[in-house]
């Protein structure tokens, strides 16, 4: 990076310092800016082009001093690194200021070299950063299918599977909470396909009534029913030489499965009111947040019908049993929405992260994307800060953001848990909490696969 | 350039200073003999002089003359122990001491380091920065090694900045 990119902000209260230093680093060629006080300090942080180096004076009047000026840089610039300035070596300021994260402590009057050495390493180590960011993100292809992105190793085996399934014409099933990224899945599979070239079509039976969506997926004929005055043409045909995506497939009736299994039986269909068979020249990918076996059992859908979707099944895994994702989901989001939404943010601050980590996602990621996506709305700098996620205060009972209601033994698991993670893991105080007594607490922490403090 | 120092005797070394800050940039360089000095620059807490002041004194009496000044008290800057020098960025006033210069081993050191710095300060007042280079004289040098390290002439890269600045008209 040229020297005249790297932007230190000299703070101090003492003209004839700030003076000094902006000369100095100048002649190292640096942009150099100072502010007399802490609180104009604190309005320059998050500024459109970050800092690199604040050069803070400790002892500053006005009721903002250095350490005020440090934490918000925290915050607001956590990619520059702060050096504290004082007249007077304490050893107790410097420990506080190199806890709240300084990068260095010096006192004034400095040996030039001491401080050249000291903006040289920090002028490096900034390099570095930066170069290692630009191959996270060449790695971060190698955890991506095409729009989804993974390191979980349940995800990695889905990629495994998807690649040579996208590459067969077979029939696949895609199971997964709502929000998991069922319908990114499928696209995904439509474009690694022999038939990328061709249509995707999307459908969710769940939206429309039975007539309607059999309209919907077959087309009509003139005179089919009243109000058909034109022949139409429906989602199978436009699907032809494509990938016809059928969302929310356990909620259709029993008369549609009854001809969506002779479809996928005959590869031909009809339209409703008509007689020519037409050939169903597509890729069927299927996708539901029901169980369907428990509905084959209940009798609610055709078990031969489930067995000629369930050629491939697909597992997407709800998001907070890939947790180790969320920081890789955070960041392509941030990259993403800031994109679309036309504003540059970099990150998260440590404690909006902390508090993303914290939350259990019953949305999953499209529940993380909306949460971010209001958040770089009203964020005021470069970094999110927790305040502007506007995420629900955990609490066990609520239900699933999409509408779906938990059962009674999800809502005991996340408020058992909720519990735990409460006290930290100590089993007593949770127990004393829960009203229950240690032993019964041992026997749903095993039961519900939490983790308590040994 | 310009002997406002104590020492009368280290005037003589100004002469082949001239010299070389002439070769390096390829002007003539004139002595100025003023019996003039800066007065109300000596810090007494730390015994040092104010090379911002100096610099002031310089660019007041002299106004719009590129001028470096030899000096041989020692200088400071206020966050920093010493300087071997100062120059405006851009600027008009270049200041250099012999202070921090002076080697064991007699006179011609300490002439090859007087002239790498007045070379390194006017270098600046041409709005030139630090080097990376370093053996140009525009490398930083904040101790006596920095300056040994170097050469009393700039690099390639420093005289095509300058030429490019003065094709531009920003000298």
């Amino acid at each position: 990076m040229k020297r005249d990119k790297i932007r230190i902000l000299v703070v101090d209260d003492e003209e004839i310092i700030r003076e000094s230093l902006l000369a100095y680093l100048s002649r190292d060629g640096y942009h150099v800016e100072t502010a007399p006080d802490g609180a104009s300090a604190l309005a320059r942080l998050g500024e459109a082009m970050p800092w690199s180096l604040l050069l803070v004076d400790l002892k500053m009047p006005g009721g903002v001093d250095g350490l005020a000026v440090l934490e918000g840089a925290r915050k607001r610039e956590p990619g520059a690194s702060v050096v504290v300035m004082t007249a007077y070596a304490s050893v107790d300021t410097a420990v506080t200021a190199m806890k709240l994260g300084a990068y260095d402590y010096i006192a004034k009057p400095f040996e030039p070299e001491e401080l050249s050495l000291l903006v040289d390493r920090i002028v490096e180590e900034q390099a570095l950063r930066h170069e290692n960011a630009l191959l996270r993100k060449v790695v971060r292809k190698e955890y991506r299918f095409r729009d989804l992105e993974s390191r979980s190793p349940a995800m990695q085996a889905l990629f495994e599977l998807a690649r040579p399934a996208a590459r067969s014409g077979s029939t696949i099933l895609i199971l997964g909470e709502s929000g998991t990224g069922k319908e990114l899945l499928a696209r995904a599979i439509h474009a690694e396909s022999p038939r990328a070239k061709g249509p995707f079509v999307a459908v969710s039976c769940a939206a429309l009534t039975e007539t309607l969506l059999e309209s919907e997926l077959f087309g009509y004929e003139k005179g089919a029913f009243t109000g058909a005055t034109t022949r139409r043409r429906g989602k199978f045909e436009a699907a032809q030489g494509g990938t016809l995506f059928l969302d929310e497939i356990g909620d259709v009736s029993a008369k549609l499965q009854m001809d969506l299994l002779r479809v996928l039986e005959e590869r031909r269909f009809t339209r409703v009111g008509g007689t020519e068979s037409i050939e169903a020249d597509l890729r069927i990918v299927a996708a539901t947040h029901r169980d369907l076996e428990k509905l084959v059992a209940q009798g609610q859908f055709r078990q031969d019908l489930y067995y000629r979707l369930n050629v491939i099944p697909m597992r997407l895994p709800p998001l907070r049993e890939r947790m180790e994702d969320l920081s890789l989901l955070v960041e392509s989001l941030i990259e993403h929405l800031g994109t679309e939404l036309g504003r540059g943010i970099d990150g998260v601050s440590a404690e909006a992260m902390q508090m993303l980590l914290a939350h259990d996602w019953p949305g999953n990621v499209r529940e993380l994307r909306n949460v971010l996506e209001r958040g770089i709305v009203v964020a005021h700098g470069r970094i999110l800060q927790d305040s502007d996620l506007a995420l629900p205060p955990r609490d066990a009972g609520a239900g699933a953001l999409d509408g779906t209601l938990p059962s009674l033994e999800e809502v005991e698991r996340r408020h058992v848990a909720h519990v735990l993670d409460h006290v930290h893991g100590n089993v007593s105080q949770a127990a004393r909490i829960l009203g229950i007594d240690r032993s019964t607490l041992y026997a749903k922490i095993h039961r519900f696969g939490l983790r308590a403090e040994s | 350039m310009w002997w406002i120092g104590t020492a009368p005797e280290h005037e003589p070394l100004l002469d082949p200073v001239c010299r070389q800050v002439n070769h390096a940039f390829g002007r003539p360089v004139l002595r100025i003999d003023d019996p003039r000095r800066p007065s109300d620059t000596l810090d007494p807490r730390r015994s040092q002089h104010s090379s911002g002041e100096i610099l002031r004194w310089l660019a007041k009496l002299r106004p719009g003359q590129r001028l470096l000044a030899v000096t041989d008290v020692d200088l400071f800057v206020p966050v920093l122990t010493f300087v071997f020098g100062e120059a405006q960025l851009g600027g008009h006033a270049a200041l250099v001491s012999t202070a921090r210069l002076m080697p064991d081993d007699g006179p011609a050191l300490l002439r090859a380091r007087l002239a790498k710095e007045a070379v390194h300060e006017l270098g600046h007042t041409l709005g030139l920065t630090h080097c990376p280079d370093h053996g140009c004289a525009m490398a930083r040098s904040a101790t006596l090694y920095d300056v040994d390290r170097k050469n009393a002439w700039l690099c390639t890269d420093c005289r095509s900045l300058l030429e490019d600045r003065e094709r531009g008209g920003t000298s």
